[in-house]
């Protein structure tokens, strides 16, 4: 191809052509558009104005900084400042306060449920579910019947620690696998599910063999954690077996199975992994989802 | 000068100059930063490689394809730091191979899923994610309960990555297969493990199941390790106040 040839021209728009021909169809030479050609230049103008102010090319020691001296960290910095400084109101107060002090004051309450709520879903909700209603093997934490106590300082040491979490101070509540371990006879188990099964009935007319052999089995294995007449044990976190709140099924099955290989609930410790402030606001966010107890010390009762 | 474009598409050589000018720049920018890793990867205490049983997981992990789903990255942002803890560090991945990082999130990210939830909680949720989430649509895998851990080329994989840089010593590929049984298992002697990777190591019958080292075993392992390793109060005393 030899620059002294004239380009071809096309017949019909009078373009020039490239010379190229393909099975007698030749491409018409024609300029990019003007407007796209600008919009290109700009751009190219842009990322050199964008080299300039951050950071851009990497170097041997490093990279260039830029002007704005931008970085993402500092972002994130600046973006929690403005979340902190939105909080600041009350922040600090709530820092200080006591668990029963905040239940006292109506706003720094309303800040500790919110902010409680928010954690409850993102932490909380796998397990003990979205409105916190439990599910089996998880507690609902809406009714009265609490494993650990219902009171502030507790349920803030539940999440504090967690259950058979492998925290230092972690609350432990270890039931043995009375079956699996060979503790008790097969026979032994089918009575005491028997008595078991029926703790909760006032009245107690079916008053079967099964359910006198089973209350023997009872007394002698079940009552030093679950209570002489299953009233349970909140220091140990041996469920009360008189009511029909069931963790792990209250249908004979379950409860046979339950003796047989014995449940170890775990519920992981939240120390470390929340903020201080976080497990206050979802303590009262817990306290308040209703089935509490007057907060009274412990050893008040 | 709009026309000069000619010269280079009509001259393949100078073509081929300037295209691999072009490709190189490009390069460049993309291979620098990587003859300095030292400084790009932080200095944070407690990373470790993962152990013979995590690594199952891992494999576990990648052979499902959890990370189509499922991100391990916590990126610098205020919301995501909220939600999920402490933004993820590159060298909290040091010891990846291949990265996890994943970029897509219909279920939510798990750089510090380790510790978060219970074994059981994982395991149910495997077995039928919606009896624990009912919104959710995540595949069951139960399957994974039923299957041995494939354990026979545990060595070589250990090997290998060393080969590619994982500080994997001789006494723990010596010991990869006897170190996985025992981390799977609650009562077998642990002592050997916990000397090689560290006391943090948590040994435990992950699935439940006593009778076996099942597959569930090792994901549940690898996934209650995830993002506890580095000890971030040491890295970013700044942000660690700030918690406070």
């Amino acid at each position: 191809m030899s620059g002294q040839e004239l380009p071809e021209k096309d017949d019909i728009t009078g373009v020039e052509t490239t010379g190229h021909e393909w099975d007698g169809l030749k491409e018409l030479n024609n300029p990019a558009p003007r407007w796209w050609l600008w919009v290109f230049l700009v751009t190219v103008i842009w990322s050199v104005g964008y080299w300039v102010v951050y950071p851009a090319w990497p170097t041997f020691s490093g990279a260039t900084e830029g002007t704005w001296k931008w970085t993402q960290y500092g972002e994130l910095k600046e973006a929690q400042q403005e979340i902190h400084q939105r909080r600041a109101k009350y922040q600090d107060r709530f820092h200080q306060a006591a668990l029963a002090d905040i239940l006292a004051d109506a706003e720094l309450y309303e800040f500790a449920r919110v902010g409680g709520a928010a954690a409850f879903k993102e932490n909380c909700a796998a397990c003990h579910g979205t409105g916190a209603a439990g599910g089996r093997g998880y507690p609902n934490l809406n009714d009265d019947d609490w494993l650990w106590h219902g009171k502030l300082d507790e349920i803030h040491e539940t999440l504090r620690v967690g259950i058979n979490s492998g925290h230092d101070e972690s609350r432990i509540s270890q039931m043995p696998a009375f079956g699996r371990d060979g503790l008790l006879t097969r026979a032994q188990i089918g009575d005491v599910t028997e008595y078991v099964h029926q703790l909760h009935l006032a009245d107690k007319a079916n008053a079967t063999p099964a359910y006198t052999r089973g209350q023997q089995v009872y007394t002698e294995n079940c009552a030093a954690c679950h209570g002489a007449d299953g009233e349970g044990d909140r220091t140990l976190g041996a469920p009360r077996l008189n009511d029909e709140v069931w963790l792990w099924g209250g249908d004979k099955k379950s409860i046979h199975n339950t003796v047989t290989n014995a449940h170890v609930g775990v519920m992981p410790a939240w120390e470390g992994r929340l903020s201080p402030d976080t497990l206050k606001a979802l303590t009262i966010y817990i306290h308040s989802l209703g089935g509490t107890e007057p907060d009274v010390p412990m050893q008040n009762e | 000068m709009l026309d000069k474009h000619k010269k280079l598409e009509k001259n393949s050589m100078l073509l081929l100059l300037f295209t691999v000018i072009a490709v190189s720049i490009g390069g460049l920018v993309e291979v620098i930063p990587l003859f300095r890793m030292d400084v790009t990867i932080e200095k944070v205490e407690g990373m470790r490689p993962y152990t013979p049983l995590e690594l199952m997981g891992q494999n576990i992990y990648i052979r499902e394809n959890c990370s189509s789903c499922h991100s391990q990255q916590i990126r610098p942002l205020r919301d995501e730091v909220e939600r999920y803890g402490h933004y993820s560090l590159a060298a909290e991945s040091m010891y990846d191979r291949p990265f996890l990082w994943g970029s897509k999130r219909t279920g939510p990210d798990l750089a510090r899923v380790g510790g978060k939830f219970s074994d059981e909680w994982h395991v149910a949720h495997l077995k039928n994610p919606r009896e624990l989430v009912p919104e959710s649509i995540m595949p069951s895998y139960a399957f994974l309960a039923n299957r041995g851990v494939d354990l026979r080329k545990i060595r070589s994989h250990l090997k290998s990555l060393r080969t590619v840089g994982v500080p994997y010593t001789d006494e723990m590929i010596e010991q990869a297969y006897n170190d996985a049984m025992a981390q799977g298992r609650a009562d077998g002697d642990a002592s050997g493990l916990r000397a090689r990777y560290g006391d943090k190591v948590i040994t435990r019958d992950f699935d439940g199941q006593r009778e076996m080292l099942s597959e569930m075993d090792a994901l549940v392992a690898y996934l209650q390790v995830l993002g506890t390793m580095a000890d971030l109060r040491h890295y970013n005393p700044d942000i660690a106040e700030m918690k406070e």
